[in-house]
């Protein structure tokens, strides 16, 4: 059924289609819609048999999860940028206890300077505790994954995190095709764990692990995942059949085929590096992309695949690893190991900044004449930093950067 | 396991028990019984703790037997004896004593109500035992003996059996009735008795009647005389006599209106008691010590006093003129002997009665070769309480000891079982003490205050002019409160401290009666269960391994 | 004969403090003296020797096992009674028993009692259980959660007043002048700081829930009772168990109990219990004592005793607070007729 709606309402609607037994809910902007959303449909009744929670924090909502999950209920929640780095204890235990949960983390930068918009540094610092980490590149993809998701978790038992980019998805109006009950009861089968809280066969779960097995639980872990790098393309094409249409996966590509440039995102940015593809192969140029759909596991030979014959690759990230780089870059490498290939890093939308067709085009064609340095700030005011680079050396305590740059611009003093 | 579970992170419940913790420990703790205070001090060796612990739980029968064990009478001895016991009971220290004696009589009584009999094989050993005298000493000889089997004749001099339980103390303190049905308790075991039998020729019971052994108990009724100057003397009497006369007399002893008992000692205050009842107007007690010297207990002197018997502390009688007694005051010196002062008053009485003490009549055994009088007057005895001559024994009054009815019912038993020993041609043997339980061992958080019982007691004017039994019955309830009292020092009442306070559940519980086991294989060594042991039956001893 | 009254029979000799009582109905007996008490913590934990946390929590959920007949889950925050217990691969647990972090037990246990709801299961009810720094301290924002939304849980604080698990550092419940590796016994004003800490079971009883109490391993048969009565009760209930540590105290393994006696006794951990935010029930000092004797039995506290001259002010102050509780709580009966 194709209704005219927000991303946000979009993704209650398909967790509720999901029925989960236990939603836990903190606001933080930009995910508070969804957990208000689906906290209404409990409330409206039309998601029956779910305690819906409101709790003190994020790490309250997800331990309250843990405890749902390891007693035996599909349980949801969602978070967001400090509130994902608030619960980061809560996060990996999760993982580790291997509770099958399911979050929305609607993308969004991590202060300080506090800032409300998207970007990927709160997802990529949870990247590897453990958890299965899908990015949505619409709304629709959105929607569709969290009902994958909670087959995928529940299969493995194993906690997935569905990526969704801050107000760019979760704030935006579309039209989308919410599944049926029927398609979802039939795609996704009743919650039955591996270990439950249970009376009758009462086993302790979280026992203290010394160095004697700690390897083996973590070698474990991994295997999880590897496992899941199989069943997310299976996921896959099962839902293509019960729903009729490709979502999830582990990469999408786009004009791969003889590209000599190949452009690796996530998430909702991919639109627009498809447009401006498009753009320039009407203009001849050798170009296209690869969506990364899972970061967690990391699909090191499908990437491969799709880049191997290309000439250079540029990622498009909106994450940093201060000191080193591209968080997503260096993953790509990784992917190209023993391949000699030029792996240009490109730092975009930070903070929320608008992410622009023609400085992407700009980008991408400095980058087929191999002008590109190996890590660039897309759009970055070069005077402002060095600016405040020049200060800094002349002050030994010059201050918060963000406040000199703010000043600098108002006085708007040049160097 | 109902299914695979994750690796490591999830557990079987309760496999730590593979995990035998018992290693850590450095020392161990023992279960032990160690000596109630209360039976280590009872003349008769009753097991008190032992009785009580039936009686705790209404089980009046079960501690009556248990008692009986010990001691035949008990209903004459919860009303006479001096319970030693009460004075070590470890809950003096806590508030009061409990008061045994109480529950002792409490028992003694149902078991005379209910007219329970005591265990005992009716069948015969084919040995005979004469005993000589039916005081309390040959009564419970003659009863231990029965138990074990032997065939038993109790001689007594006298008309009826007793000894001094009849004629030494009045009945104000042991009614007749209880006293005769306890006596007859034992008669109905099969034990021959011969009243007014003296028994002049010891190894004629030997040779001639074919007595297998002879235990002599006869008891100390000689009164023991003083000279005093008299001019004219008025009329003196003994109160072993005036005692004796309450009973057997034909009628009961003139004394006067006014009368002197001269003695400190508990038959001074029965006789005082006695001539207060039988109408003197004024029964004074004369003696030559203070009350801190007295052999009396307090409590009969505070007794008699509550009766209205005057007792003059510190006086001599010098002389006497008909009815005017010339007493000398004395004092006490460091050594805690009376010395003269030279000051004199005089007392105006009609008869003095003199308890001064009463010795043995031993001279029957005079002749008995082997029998050896030592020159107080009373008997030797080896350890098994045997004279030199074989086979024969002697207890109670007659050999060196205190004289008290319970005194003389514990010689008895042990001379009963040294007898039964002697008989089998072995020796008995007595089994090897217990440390004693002291208060120190106990944990008195566990017991609540709980002041004694008192037991409901005769209202004064009676006690003045009747002979009705000074101290009541207690009643159920409170008997058993009185039982509860019992802090069960050193034996173990199944409380489950030890079992509740282990950290480790390393004490099991073995079910009611069979008490508990350590769990060696987890038992830390902590300590916890010995120091939370209300009774101290645990101890700590170092792990030698 | 004078009037013969007989006294009521009471079981004096046992008094109602042993554990057992063989004069008593089965009915009225303790859950620990039970011959098939669950031992919800089994053998072979790897706690100290002495270890009051292991005596608590084995009275506190044998208790609750029996209440709710088996029907119980527990969920355990990070600290000694979560390491003693499950170091893999044993566990002495023997109840459904959840570990997920130091600071998160409380919404864990939420969660739990959301999906045993959400699921039907109304018979199965939740535990949650913490030491003092997991309760007061880290676990703090997640307890207040978890009382502000009346969650269906029963949270046992097993207060050792410090963080022993981790070698004796001060939390917020450890008293003034304590020794510990973080309020070390020099300077001026040596061990804790007279003035800080916080009363958790008074921040419950402020968050108007259904039931609040505290309790000793001192004694059984009250801490039996206030469980008992806490798992009839829906909603959050907490209590509040003193757990002598000898480790950490510097007392006897021996002693325990006998220190938490004292506590007690002296005033210093009063026992109570509150309903909906009022207080309605204490339990009087049975033999009242002064703060000293409870101090001298602790190293930690030997510093007030030191060779060169005895700290009086500071047993002063804390025999002040002692005599603060006595008073503000009723812990001794006021003889009004003198």
């Amino acid at each position: 059924m194709l209704i005219q709606m927000e991303g946000s309402e979009a993704v209650a609607e398909a967790v509720a289609l999901c029925r989960p037994e236990v939603v836990c809910a903190y606001p933080i902007t930009p995910q508070t819609h969804i957990v208000e959303g689906v906290g209404a449909l409990v409330k409206d009744g039309r998601l029956e048999n779910c305690e819906f929670i409101n709790v003190e924090s994020e790490f309250a909502a997800l331990s309250v999860a843990i405890g749902a999950s390891a007693a035996g209920a599909r349980t949801y929640t969602a978070t967001a940028s400090q509130g994902l780095l608030f619960m980061a204890e809560a996060v990996y235990n999760a993982a580790g206890l291997g509770l099958p949960i399911v979050m929305t983390i609607g993308n969004r930068a991590i202060g300080a300077p506090i800032n409300i918009w998207n970007d990927h540094s709160d997802s990529m610092s949870m990247r590897d505790a453990g958890w299965i980490q899908l990015y949505a590149e619409t709304n629709q993809e959105a929607l569709d994954l969290h009902i994958q998701a909670f087959r995928l978790a529940e299969e493995l038992s194993c906690p997935v995190m569905v990526c969704m980019d801050g107000f760019i998805l979760t704030h935006a109006y579309e039209r989308l095709d919410i599944p049926s009950q029927q398609d979802v009861d039939a795609f996704l089968p009743a919650f039955e764990p591996v270990q439950v809280l249970d009376p009758d066969d009462p086993y302790s779960i979280g026992a203290m692990v010394g160095p004697e097995a700690f390897t083996e639980v973590r070698y474990l872990a991994n295997d999880t995942q590897l496992q899941a790098l199989k069943l997310i393309p299976e996921i896959g094409s099962v839902f293509k059949e019960v729903f009729g249409r490709e979502s999830g996966g582990l990469i999408h590509e786009y004009m791969t085929g003889n590209a000599e440039t190949i452009v690796v995102a996530l998430g909702s940015v991919n639109g627009t590096i498809k447009e401006v593809i498009d753009t320039m192969r009407e203009d001849g140029a050798a170009i296209g992309s690869v969506s990364i759909c899972s970061f967690r596991p990391f699909p090191l030979d499908e990437l491969q695949d799709a880049l191997k014959d290309a000439k250079r690759v540029v990622v498009i990230e909106k994450s940093l690893a201060p000191g080193l780089g591209g968080v997503v870059a260096s993953n790509v490498r990784m992917a190209l190991r023993g391949i000699n290939l030029p792996v240009y890093t490109v730092i975009a939308g930070l903070g929320g900044r608008t992410i622009t067709m023609t400085s992407l085009q700009e980008v991408f064609e400095a980058a087929g004449e191999d002008r590109l340095p190996d890590l660039q700030f897309l759009d970055l005011d070069h005077n402002a930093v060095e600016h405040e680079i020049v200060r800094a050396r002349r002050t030994r305590r010059s201050g918060p950067i963000a406040e000199n740059i703010l000043r600098q611009k108002a006085d708007g003093r040049n160097p | 396991m109902s299914k695979q579970l994750p690796f490591a992170i999830t557990l079987d419940p309760g496999t730590s028990l593979a995990n035998h913790t018992g290693s850590w420990r450095t020392l161990k703790p023992v279960y032990l019984d160690r000596l109630p205070p209360c039976n280590n001090a009872c003349p008769a060796g009753e097991n008190i703790q032992g009785w009580l612990y039936h009686a705790e739980e209404g089980d009046y029968k079960k501690a009556w037997h248990l008692l009986m064990d010990d001691n035949p009478m008990p209903a004459v001895m919860g009303r006479v004896c001096y319970h030693p016991c009460e004075g070590a009971c470890n809950r003096a220290a806590m508030d009061e004593p409990v008061a045994i004696h109480s529950v002792e009589r409490f028992l003694g009584d149902q078991a005379l109500k209910n007219g329970w009999m005591p265990y005992f094989d009716k069948g015969s050993t084919g040995k005979r035992v004469l005993v000589v005298g039916a005081g309390p000493s040959g009564l419970s000889a003659a009863y231990h003996l029965r138990r074990l089997g032997h065939d038993v004749t109790i001689r007594e001099a006298g008309p009826m059996a007793g000894g001094m339980m009849r004629f030494g103390i009045p009945k104000y303190r042991l009614p007749r009735d209880v006293l005769d049905k306890e006596i007859q308790r034992i008669v109905d075991m099969g034990v021959e008795m011969q009243l007014n039998c003296k028994v002049d020729n010891i190894p004629a019971a030997f040779e001639s009647e074919g007595f297998n052994a002879v235990f002599i108990a006869v008891g100390a009724h000689l009164a023991k005389r003083i000279d005093i100057p008299a001019h004219a003397a008025g009329k003196i009497l003994d109160a072993a006599s005036v005692l004796r006369d309450m009973e057997a007399g034909a009628e009961p002893p003139k004394l006067g209106r006014r009368v002197i008992i001269y003695g400190g000692g508990n038959t001074a205050m029965d006789a005082a008691r006695t001539a207060k009842r039988l109408g003197v107007d004024e029964a004074m007690i004369v003696y030559r010590r203070s009350r801190n010297e007295m052999p009396a207990h307090d409590f009969e002197a505070t007794e008699a006093e509550e009766e209205g018997v005057l007792i003059h502390w510190l006086r001599t009688i010098k002389q006497i003129d008909e009815t005017t007694f010339t007493v000398e005051k004395m004092e006490i010196d460091a050594g805690g002997r009376p010395q003269p002062t030279g000051e004199f008053e005089t007392l105006e009485a009609d008869t003095l009665i003199l308890a001064l003490g009463q010795d043995v009549d031993t001279s029957f055994l005079e002749k008995v070769p082997g029998v050896v009088i030592a020159k107080d007057g009373v008997v030797d005895v080896d350890a098994r309480m045997m004279t030199g001559y074989p086979g024969l024994f002697a207890g109670g009054d007659m050999v060196p000891s205190e004289r008290t009815v319970t005194v003389a019912v514990g010689h008895g038993k042990k001379a009963a079982r040294n007898i039964d020993g002697w008989l089998k041609g072995e020796a008995y043997e007595k089994s090897e003490k217990h440390q004693l339980a002291a208060f120190e061992n106990l944990n008195t958080w566990y017991y609540d205050d709980a002041p004694a019982s008192v037991q409901p007691g005769l209202d004064i004017i009676r006690r003045q002019t009747s002979f009705d039994e000074v101290i009541g019955d207690l009643v159920e309830d409170n008997a058993l409160f009185e039982a509860r009292r019992c802090l069960s020092c050193g034996n173990c009442f199944e409380c489950d401290n030890c079992y509740g306070v282990c950290p480790d559940n390393a004490v099991k519980k073995l079910g009611p009666g069979k008490r508990f086991e350590f769990i060696y294989d987890f038992c830390k060594g902590c300590g916890l269960c010995a120091t939370e042991c209300p009774c101290g039956a645990i101890e700590m001893v170092a792990e030698t391994t | 004969m004078t009037d013969q009254t007989s006294q009521p029979v009471k079981f004096y000799q046992t008094g109602t403090h042993t554990v057992g009582n063989r004069l008593l109905d089965d009915a009225k007996r303790t859950v620990q003296s039970s011959m098939d008490r669950s031992n919800a913590i089994t053998s072979g934990h790897r706690a100290c020797q002495g270890c009051g946390e292991a005596l608590g929590a084995r009275y506190a959920l044998d208790a609750a096992m029996r209440a709710t007949e088996g029907q119980l889950v527990a969920v355990n925050a990070t600290g000694c009674l979560e390491v003693f217990t499950t170091p893999y691969p044993e566990t002495s647990w023997q109840l459904p028993w959840l570990h997920s972090l130091f600071g998160n037990a409380p919404a864990v246990a939420t969660g739990v009692a959301a999906a045993l709801r959400v699921k039907g299961r109304k018979d199965v009810k939740v535990v949650a259980q913490g030491g003092d720094g997991g309760t007061t301290d880290i676990g703090f924002g997640c307890l207040s959660g978890m009382f502000e939304r009346n969650d269906d849980v029963l949270y046992i604080c097993y207060d050792n007043e410090a963080y022993m698990n981790t070698g004796v550092q001060r939390s917020s419940a450890t008293p003034p002048a304590a020794r510990t590796a973080t309020t070390q016994a020099i300077g001026d004003a040596p061990g804790n700081v007279f003035g800080t800490g916080k009363n958790l079971p008074l921040i419950a009883m402020a968050h108007n829930i259904p039931y609040v109490a505290t309790a000793s391993v001192a004694d059984l048969h009250d801490l039996e009772a206030k469980v008992t009565k806490a798992m009839a009760i829906s909603g959050s209930r907490y209590i509040h168990i003193m757990v002598p540590c000898p480790l950490g105290w510097g007392s006897a393994s021996d002693a325990t109990i006998s220190v938490a006696r004292l506590a007690v006794e002296s005033g210093l951990f009063p026992l109570f219990e509150a309903e909906n935010g009022t207080l309605t029930k204490v339990n009087k000092i049975r033999r009242l004592v002064q703060v000293e004797g409870y101090l001298k039995m602790q190293k930690r506290f030997a510093h007030l005793f030191a060779k060169d001259g005895k700290d009086q002010d500071s047993i002063d102050a804390i025999q002040a607070m002692a005599n603060h509780n006595i008073e503000r709580f009723g812990l001794i009966d006021v003889d009004t007729t003198s």
